[in-house]
């Protein structure tokens, strides 16, 4: 049956001590054979299985999970969302994604908390200032909202900031109003309601062990709870998406590496908006509960241990309070790290491979939370149709032997 | 933290390391001659194993010098530290403490999701 949330069912659920609401999806047994198979219950494989669902009428969907629903790196971000790159094929493709974050919590009837509060990107410097003013300009040819802010718009803005006595000062910022923040776990329960009502059969706690193959062709997946048969599998499983690879004999170019994050005490607000900064490498927004949420930067070596190292968190905070004295006395309450899969260009990897039925959705890296409708989006038609949608062909497996790279390192540069 | 125990100075923080990547990668003898899939490779390809992964360090903020390291990404426990003119050791030489792939180990990993 189809759950509507609204403010009626709100009221008569509190009236009951919001006991009654019921489950958001069913938990089956996996059938013996699907049409497609997604691997990885994050945001991007979820909204895959939506879309498949929804726009391209695939009926018998599975979305296998090893652990519960945004377990991975879709619950452990920083959750900002921007479409501020500087290359034409990237900025089609992340902003794809902000237009349908605008329209989600409608499309889904589950509310996003999708809050277009604003994302600031300081300069320090005068290599900064020309970086930061090139990717405005750029953006702007693409008909994105970003402009440049000199010190004091910026001050206007962010009135705790401390811009000139800090070792590195704050010249100037770009600025995209539409960016913003959303609520992480609504997009992977949002999507992982609508599309179970859709038919998707949504399997957790199931670790896919390897990729079936047979003569360059998929067979299905040998999983914990035994062996799933499928022609057309999609890989969506960040930071463990290579070792599925290999599994299947598939090389990845990705490196995979724990990124952290953590957050403060709940204070009153402070900042109503999102500021990072790449030259310093500190970012911070506020969540609505009030506390700080603090990104800081990945290890710098490869490892699956999904914690991070305490100087790379040192690191962080000592910028963060250079930036805002105000923020000297807080306590942090809690950190965590995810596994993330970085790419050589910084850009992501949505493509098929030499694999027949296999398709890869990966190398979001750092940054890959905006841009999970968009993703999804286009990863379903890829699957669909077996032929990239036309904002995701640039983004082929491909770009690594023929040297078309998206080199976003410049927008990328601060791990989020 | 990890302790990286450099062959010139002994044990010390890994803060005072720099990772360089996958070790004993061969830069090709014939760039000219190779196919642009397979120099793709060389130039963008590397292993990223969860296990047994060889690897390069450079004490950076110490001797300076490189060497080499066998060590399991899924716990972050080093088990070997070579010098780069020393012989690469085997790969059975390690116990891989995974059963699956992409599985949890039960000590050293910090998914608590799938870890019970
Ligand atoms: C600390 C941190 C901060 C970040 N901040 C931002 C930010 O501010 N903005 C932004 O845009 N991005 C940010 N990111 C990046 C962003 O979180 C990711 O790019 C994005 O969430 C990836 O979504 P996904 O669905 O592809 O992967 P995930 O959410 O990681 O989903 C992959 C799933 O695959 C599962 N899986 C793995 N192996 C298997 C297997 N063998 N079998 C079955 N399932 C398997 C995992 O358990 C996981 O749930 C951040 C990441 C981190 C770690
Ligand atoms: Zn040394």
């Amino acid at each position: 049956m189809k759950k509507k949330y609204s403010i009626k069912s709100l009221i008569k659920n509190s009236l009951s001590d919001n006991e009654n609401w019921g489950k958001m999806w069913r938990n089956p047994n996996p059938k013996k054979h699907y049409d497609v198979i997604i691997v990885g219950g994050g945001g991007h494989g979820l909204g895959t299985a939506y879309y498949l669902a929804k726009h391209h009428g695939v009926k018998n969907i599975a979305v296998i999970e090893k652990g519960w629903l945004g377990s991975g790196n879709t619950g452990r971000n920083t959750t900002i969302i921007r479409s501020n790159y500087l290359w034409d094929e990237s900025a089609n493709l992340y902003d794809h994604a902000v237009k349908l974050w605008e329209n989600l919590s409608e499309d889904l009837n589950y509310n996003m908390m999708f809050s277009q509060r604003g994302v600031l990107n300081l300069a320090h410097n005068e290599h900064d200032i020309k970086e930061i003013k090139r990717r405005v300009s750029a953006n702007r040819l693409n008909g994105l909202d970003t402009m440049w802010l000199d010190k004091n718009e910026v001050k206007d803005l962010v009135p705790i900031m401390n811009t000139d006595n800090l070792r590195y000062p704050v010249l100037g910022a770009a600025y995209q109003p539409r960016g913003g923040v959303a609520r992480h776990d609504a997009v992977a329960w949002g999507y992982a309601m609508r599309a179970d009502e859709l038919g998707v059969d949504i399997i957790q706690n199931c670790e896919v062990k390897g990729i079936k193959t047979d003569n360059y062709k998929v067979e299905g997946v040998e999983t914990t709870k035994g062996f799933i048969k499928s022609s057309k599998i999609g890989v969506v499983a960040s930071g463990h998406t290579s070792v599925l690879a290999a599994t299947a004999g598939v090389r990845l170019p990705l490196q995979s590496r724990p990124l952290q994050a953590l957050v403060s005490e709940p204070i009153k607000p402070v900042i109503n908006t999102v500021v990072m900064s790449n030259a310093v490498h500190a970012y911070v927004s506020q969540s609505d509960k009030g506390e700080l949420v603090i990104g800081a930067g990945t290890d710098g070596y490869n490892s699956f241990t999904q914690r991070g190292g305490y100087d790379v968190i040192e690191e962080t905070v000592r910028a963060i309070v250079e930036l805002y004295p105000i923020f000297g006395k807080m306590k942090m309450l809690r950190q965590w790290g995810g596994i993330v899969d970085i790419c050589p260009d910084a850009s992501p990897i949505i493509s098929k491979c030499d694999v027949e039925g296999l398709y890869f959705n990966c190398g979001w890296g750092t940054g890959g939370f905006k841009a999970t409708p968009g993703s999804a989006n286009v990863f379903a038609h890829t699957i669909a149709k077996d032929e990239p949608h036309k904002i995701n062909a640039p983004f082929a497996l491909s770009r690594f032997s023929d040297g078309r790279l998206i080199d976003e390192h410049g927008a990328a540069a601060v791990a989020h | 933290m990890i302790l990286i125990k450099c062959p010139y100075c002994g044990e010390r923080d890994q803060s005072e390391f720099s990772n360089g990547g996958e070790a004993h990668v061969i830069r090709p003898k014939n760039p000219g001659s190779l196919s642009d899939k397979d120099w793709g490779e060389y130039v963008f390809y590397r292993n990223n194993p969860k296990g047994i992964f060889y690897e390069r360090w450079v004490h950076s903020h110490g001797c300076k010098k490189w060497f080499n390291a066998v060590r399991n990404t899924s716990t972050d426990q080093i088990l070997r530290v070579y010098k780069v003119n020393e012989k690469r050791p085997d790969l059975s030489d390690f116990k891989n403490t995974l059963k699956s792939p992409s599985g949890e180990p039960l000590v050293g990993s910090g998914n608590f999701a799938v870890k019970k």
